[in-house]
C-alpha cells in the first residue's frame, strides 16, 4: 500500500516527505501509477522520464525548499537530455543539450523534473489542440477543451498527475488553462523570471511560471525559479524576496479594483456570478473596492495578435531544418529545403501566425500596424500605470467562459483569439497576474470551473498571493476534484 | 466585446498570401493560400479597429519593462560542446553541418 494520496499540495508534501511518512521514491511511483491509469484519457503528458527521476528521487536533499518534489515541464522549455519539441514536428528528434534557467534553479531548489507537458504548437492556441501530437482532455469534461496553451500542465494539476507543473505566458496560457481546468495559474511580471531556455514565441510577452494546486505553491515555486539570469538580459537584478511572505496576513487596508471593461455582456452567466460572489468575498475580507476602467481593453487582441506575430515571425525564422529537428527530404536546393521543412514541420495556425507576422512587417505596412499596434500598447501600458495610483490589485474573470467542447474553434481562428480577451493586456503591459478557482457554471448541462483572475503591480506577485491566498483559504473551491476513473 | 463577423463573410482585407509565404520561407498548398486568405483578411478586419484611434505623441512599446544597455563582462566562457550541437542537426560532417549546394 502507497502512502501517496494525490491532490496534496507542495507545502503538505513537504511535510510528508520531511517526516518521513512517504519517501521521494513513493511518490514519483505514486504519480508513475496514476499518470498510468488516468493519462491515457486526458493527454496531459507527451513522455516521461521516470528512470532517471527515481534515480534524483533516492539522493533528493530534502532539506531543500523543494527536496524530492517532482515537477512537470511544458515541452517548451529545455530539460537537458530530454527530448523538446514545443509540441511541433518540426523539433523531431531534437535532444535537450542544456538544462533551461528554470529547470537548472528547480533542481538547485531540490526539485525533480520528470515530465514533458502537452501545450499548443510553439505555445499558439487557447485550447492545445494545436499540439501535433494529440489533444489534451479537461479532466472536468473529457470532451471539452483544457485551455492552452499550456493545457497539459493545467490537466495534470487538475487530474492529480503532478504536483506542480511549469508553463509559460504569452497572452494567457498559464492563467487562461488554470481557470478551465481549475487550478492555480501565476503568470510572474514580465523580467521576473528568466527566459533562457524557453522556445521563444513572442520575446516582449512570453514568461514562465508555476500551475499549482493551491496559490502558496505557486510562491514556492517562484521563489526558486526568481531572479536576474546573465543569460537572459530581459531577466531584472532584483533584492531577494520570500514570495510567500505575505501570506496569511489579511485584506485590511487594500484597495481592489474592478475594472467595468472587464464586465460586459456576452459574458457567460455563471462566470459572471461566480466572479461577483468572489468579489463579495475578497471585500468580506476587507478589502475596499474600487470600480476602475481600463479604457484600452477592447484594442487588447488587435494588438496582440499583431505584436504577438511580428516577434513570432521572426524567432521561427531558425527552424529552417540545418542545425535541429527535422529537414525534408523532398528538398532539391536549400531554398527548397527551408520552404518545404517548414511546410512539413509546421502546423496550421503557427504557418498562419507566421504569415500574418510577416504581412505587419513587411514593406508599406510596418507603419499602419506594427508601429501602429506598439503605440496603442503604451496606451494599454498607462491604463494600468493610472489603476495602480489608485489600487492594490485589479480582479477580473479570468476567461469571458468556461470550457468550450473540442472542435468547438478549431475553424475560426478570430473566434479563438477572442477567448483571451480578459488575459492579453496583462503581457502587454508586463505587469503580474494569477487564476485561481472560484467556483462553478453549468454549461451545457456539466458544472465546469470558473477563474478569478488577480492582476498586480509590476514585481507585485507578494501582494498578489497575499490577496489569492486569502480568499483560497476562505473557500472550499480548491478542495473540490474532478471523478476521473 | 465585439463579437467577430461570422466566418462566411467575405473579408474587407485582401491578402497575398504567395508573396508573404515566398518571403517566409513556407511553401503553401494552394489549399492553405484560400484558407489563409479569408482567415488572415477577417482578422486584419478586426485589427481595423486601432485606427479609431489617435495616437499622435505616443511613443511605442517595445518591451513594457524598460531595461537600457545590458552588458557584461568581456570574459570568455565555456561554451556547449561542439559535437553535442552538432549531434541535433539532421546532417553533419567534419565537424560542420551540411545543407544542400548552394554555387554551381
Amino acid at each position: 500500500m502507497s502512502a501517496f494520496t494525490p491532490f496534496q499540495s507542495i507545502a503538505a508534501t513537504r511535510r510528508l516527505l520531511r517526516s518521513g511518512e512517504i519517501t521521494p521514491l513513493e511518490l514519483i511511483e505514486g504519480l508513475e501509477s496514476r499518470i498510468a491509469s488516468l493519462d491515457p484519457q486526458i493527454g496531459a503528458y507527451l513522455g516521461r522520464d521516470l528512470e532517471t527521476a527515481k534515480i534524483a528521487a533516492a539522493s533528493a536533499d530534502l532539506s531543500k525548499p523543494l527536496g524530492g518534489i517532482p515537477i512537470g515541464i511544458k515541452d517548451a522549455i529545455n530539460v537537458k537530455g530530454q527530448p523538446t519539441q514545443s509540441a511541433s514536428r518540426i523539433l523531431e528528434g531534437y535532444i535537450a543539450p542544456f538544462d533551461a534557467t528554470v529547470v537548472e534553479r528547480l533542481r538547485e531548489a531540490g526539485a525533480i523534473p520528470f515530465g514533458r507537458m502537452n501545450m499548443d504548437e510553439f505555445a499558439m492556441g487557447s485550447s492545445t489542440e494545436n499540439s501535433s501530437f494529440y489533444p489534451t482532455h479537461n479532466p472536468w469534461d473529457l470532451n471539452r477543451i483544457p485551455g492552452g496553451s499550456s493545457g497539459g500542465s493545467a490537466a495534470a494539476i487538475s487530474s492529480g498527475t503532478a504536483l506542480a507543473t511549469l508553463g509559460s505566458d504569452t497572452g494567457g496560457s498559464i492563467r487562461q488553462p488554470a481557470a478551465l481546468c481549475g487550478c492555480v495559474g501565476l503568470k510572474p511580471t514580465y523580467g521576473r523570471v528568466s527566459r533562457y531556455g524557453l522556445i521563444a514565441f513572442a520575446s516582449s510577452l512570453d514568461q514562465i511560471g508555476p500551475l499549482t494546486s493551491t496559490v502558496e505553491d505557486s510562491g514556492l515555486i517562484l521563489n526558486a525559479m526568481a531572479g536576474h539570469d546573465p543569460h537572459d538580459s530581459t531577466s531584472l537584478e532584483l533584492p531577494d524576496e520570500d514570495f510567500t511572505a505575505e501570506i496569511g496576513r489579511d485584506l485590511k487596508g487594500l484597495r481592489i479594483g474592478i475594472p467595468k471593461e472587464y464586465f460586459v455582456d456576452g459574458m457567460e452567466p455563471g462566470v459572471r456570478s461566480a466572479v461577483d460572489a468572489a468579489i463579495k468575498q475578497i471585500v468580506s475580507l476587507g478589502a475596499e473596492p474600487v470600480e476602475i476602467s481600463l479604457p484600452h481593453t477592447e484594442y487588447a487582441v488587435a494588438v496582440y495578435y499583431i505584436i504577438a506575430t511580428a516577434e513570432a515571425s521572426a524567432n521561427l525564422a531558425r527552424f529552417d531544418g540545418v542545425r535541429y529537428g527535422r529537414r525534408s527530404k523532398e528538398a532539391k536546393d536549400l531554398l527548397s529545403l527551408y520552404q518545404k521543412t517548414r511546410a512539413e514541420g509546421f502546423g496550421r495556425e503557427v504557418k498562419r501566425r507566421i504569415i500574418l507576422g510577416t504581412y505587419v512587417l513587411s514593406s508599406g505596412y510596418y507603419d499602419a500596424y506594427y508601429l501602429r499596434a506598439q503605440k496603442v500598447r503604451t496606451l494599454i501600458r498607462r491604463d494600468f500605470e493610472q489603476a495602480f495610483s489608485k489600487v492594490d490589485a485589479i480582479i477580473s474573470p479570468t476567461s469571458p467562459e468556461t470550457a468550450f467542447r473540442l472542435g468547438e474553434k478549431t475553424d475560426d481562428p478570430l473566434k479563438m483569439y477572442l477567448a483571451d480577451i480578459f488575459t492579453i493586456a496583462t503581457n502587454l503591459a508586463g505587469i503580474c497576474g494569477m487564476s485561481l478557482p472560484c467556483g462553478f457554471s453549468t454549461r451545457d448541462g456539466v458544472e465546469l470551473p470558473v477563474g478569478l483572475q488577480l492582476l498586480g503591480r509590476p514585481f507585485g506577485e507578494s501582494r498578489l498571493l497575499r490577496i489569492g491566498h486569502a480568499y483560497e483559504q476562505s473557500t472550499e473551491w480548491h478542495k473540490r476534484h474532478p471523478l476521473l476513473a | 466585446m465585439a463579437e467577430p463577423s461570422p466566418a462566411s463573410q467575405t473579408p474587407h482585407h485582401k491578402i497575398d498570401v504567395p508573396y508573404l509565404a515566398r518571403l517566409a520561407r513556407l511553401e503553401v498548398t494552394p489549399e492553405e493560400v484560400e484558407i489563409f486568405g479569408g482567415q488572415l483578411g477577417r482578422i486584419l478586419d478586426h485589427v481595423e479597429q486601432m485606427n479609431k484611434l489617435d495616437i499622435s505623441g505616443i511613443e511605442p512599446t517595445a518591451h513594457a519593462i524598460t531595461v537600457f544597455d545590458v552588458i557584461r563582462e568581456d570574459v570568455v566562457e565555456e561554451s556547449l560542446p561542439k559535437a553535442t550541437m552538432l549531434g541535433n542537426a539532421p546532417h553533419n560532417a567534419n565537424g560542420l553541418f551540411v545543407v544542400p549546394k548552394v554555387l554551381d
